[in-house]
């Protein structure tokens, strides 16, 4: 008997259906609930993690990934602007610089700052100038190549326009081309903004005292205090609690700004 | 600025407003303009017709420095914009340019539109920034819009505050780059109805148009370019009614009846070819 495609498409998505409900209920029934609950959710030592998982490690994630996005920000809307300068040489830099943060580990910037730096010039950076500098300048490599993109987006007639009415050309990048290539670029800006939240869990490196935790070192410092999985697992759900807002605030912030454009 | 206006030569006591002399422009291989040499004197209208990539536009543009001219000279007011010493910001700002594609900035309404060159250019306050571009947008008759975005108004409107954004300046020209070309048919009559106004306050501008209406109606002089160089110059009613020269004539047959052209010989304008009867 011959199927309709549409009694056809049916009847493939309704195998799979099934197949995907007698997976998650062999999962289900195989696992052992009470092993899981003691690993993953014990309660007690849900409990014991606040209020300082937020008032301390949860603020210094933030705390941390905004001075290094902050850095990375400026440094990298300058680097963008060297990149696409008519004067070769500092093209030239910019190229270098972006290549070689981009193509080295986060983790060996750290490294670096806290650690050979002090060593090579027998100085003491402050933990936050160091968090700071290590953040920006990986972060301002991938920012860099962003707003470049976003700024050559802006149609050609803008500066033109800008130029034809006596602004001078960094005039008109500062007042015109930049706020518009923000615009186009404040998604990708975002994505930059949560990977770096995610690699201010590096700042671990740089042994920190006790209020100045981030989530993942609170993490694990509780893992091993509770011998558990649950300060793993608030971490984590903590981290999405910065993420996930800033997905949505993009969403806004695109709508919106399509009206203007 | 004073000093080197009186400095640089005599046009502000002869009335020359625009100053044109041996201009060349070549874009690589390609030789756009070859060698115009144009007078607007202060207070004219002149409007500059001819098919597409006869170089109308690059002319426009070669007199506010936006493309750099290969040979010749460039006088506006008095002063040599050509000159490498000459500071073109400073020029510019006197400079009023109109564009196709209007080239509002989007990311600010139709009010900070006019106000932003005002305040970081001219250095005006912000009350008399405003002051001035509400005057302004009241004059193009867009009171009511001032703080629309540009992405919420019409193709005519955008190109109304596009010239209002030009005059918030104060410019002592104007110059039009098809300023028609990319408005729907029943938008253009605004636009045209604005710059005829301008023109009757006396404002000098230099038009490069398809309108061969308002050409005919509004310009003191009309000049005729193909393949860059400047062929017939004069009257409205000479070059536009009756052309002396050939070239002129069939440019002119095309657009004037662009059905008689499709089936005669008159080869065919393009994609961009000129256009009166909307």
């Amino acid at each position: 008997m011959a199927m309709t495609r549409r009694q056809r498409a049916r009847a493939i998505r309704a195998v799979q259906y099934a197949v995907l409900i007698a997976l998650l209920l062999a999962i289900v029934l195989a696992a052992d609930w009470g092993e899981l609950r003691r690993a993953f959710f014990d309660a007690e030592v849900a409990r014991s993690l606040f209020p300082d998982i937020i008032t301390t490690a949860l603020v210094n994630t933030i705390v941390y990934t905004l001075l290094g996005f902050g850095f990375g920000l400026v440094l990298g809307v300058v680097l963008a602007l060297m990149r696409l300068s008519q004067v070769p040489p500092y093209r030239w830099l910019a190229v270098a610089y972006i290549e070689f943060f981009r193509g080295v580990p986060a983790l060996l910037v750290f490294i670096a700052l806290g650690f050979g730096v002090p060593l090579a010039f027998q100085v003491a950076l402050d933990r936050y100038v160091t968090v700071m500098l290590a953040l920006g300048l990986v972060g301002a490599a991938y920012i860099a190549e962003t707003m470049r993109a976003g700024i050559q987006a802006v149609p050609k007639g803008q500066m033109e326009a800008a130029r034809s009415l006596g602004m001078s050309h960094s005039r008109a990048m500062a007042s015109i081309i930049i706020p518009q290539a923000f615009r186009i670029v404040l998604p990708p800006l975002t994505n930059e903004l949560v990977l770096l939240t995610k690699d201010s869990s590096l700042v671990y490196l740089l042994g920190l005292s006790l209020d100045q935790y981030e989530l993942s070192k609170f993490g694990r410092d509780a893992l091993n205090q509770h011998r558990s999985l649950t300060p793993i697992l608030v971490a984590g759900v903590c981290y999405l609690i910065i993420t996930v807002p800033l997905g949505h605030l993009v969403r806004r912030l695109e709508a919106r700004s399509a009206k203007a454009r | 600025m004073k000093e080197t206006t009186e400095a640089k030569g005599t046009g502000e006591a002869d009335g020359i407003a625009i100053r044109v002399a041996g201009l060349h422009k070549s874009f690589g291989e390609l030789e756009v303009l070859k060698g115009i040499d144009l007078t607007v004197r202060r207070g004219e209208v002149v409007c500059v017709i001819g098919p597409s990539g006869s170089g109308k536009s690059t002319l426009l543009r070669c007199v506010n420095l936006l493309e750099e001219p290969t040979s010749g000279s460039v006088t506006v007011a008095g002063t040599e914009v050509t000159d490498p010493d000459v500071d073109i910001d400073r020029m510019r700002r006197r400079i009023g340019m109109v564009f196709q594609a209007f080239n509002l900035f989007p990311h600010l309404t139709a009010l900070e539109n006019l106000t932003i060159a005002q305040r970081r250019v001219l250095r005006r306050d912000k009350a008399e920034a405003v002051r001035i571009g509400r005057e302004t947008l009241r004059r193009v008759g867009l009171s009511d819009k001032e703080s629309a975005y540009p992405a919420q108004l019409s193709g005519g409107q955008q190109q109304r505050v596009a010239i209002a954004r030009a005059l918030s300046m104060d410019p002592e020209l104007m110059l039009f780059d098809e300023p028609t070309s990319a408005l729907d048919p029943e938008l253009v009559g605004d636009v045209l109805a604005v710059m005829r106004a301008l023109a009757d306050e006396g404002m000098t501008m230099l038009v490069v148009t398809h309108e061969m209406s308002f050409a005919r109606e509004v310009a003191d002089r009309v000049v005729f370019m193909d393949d860059g160089v400047i062929v017939e110059e004069g009257g409205p009613e000479q070059v536009v009614s009756d052309p002396v020269h050939p070239r002129t004539r069939a440019f002119l047959t095309r657009v004037l009846n662009p059905a008689a052209a499709r089936v005669g010989e008159v080869p065919d304008t393009g994609p961009h070819g000129a256009r009166i009867d909307r």
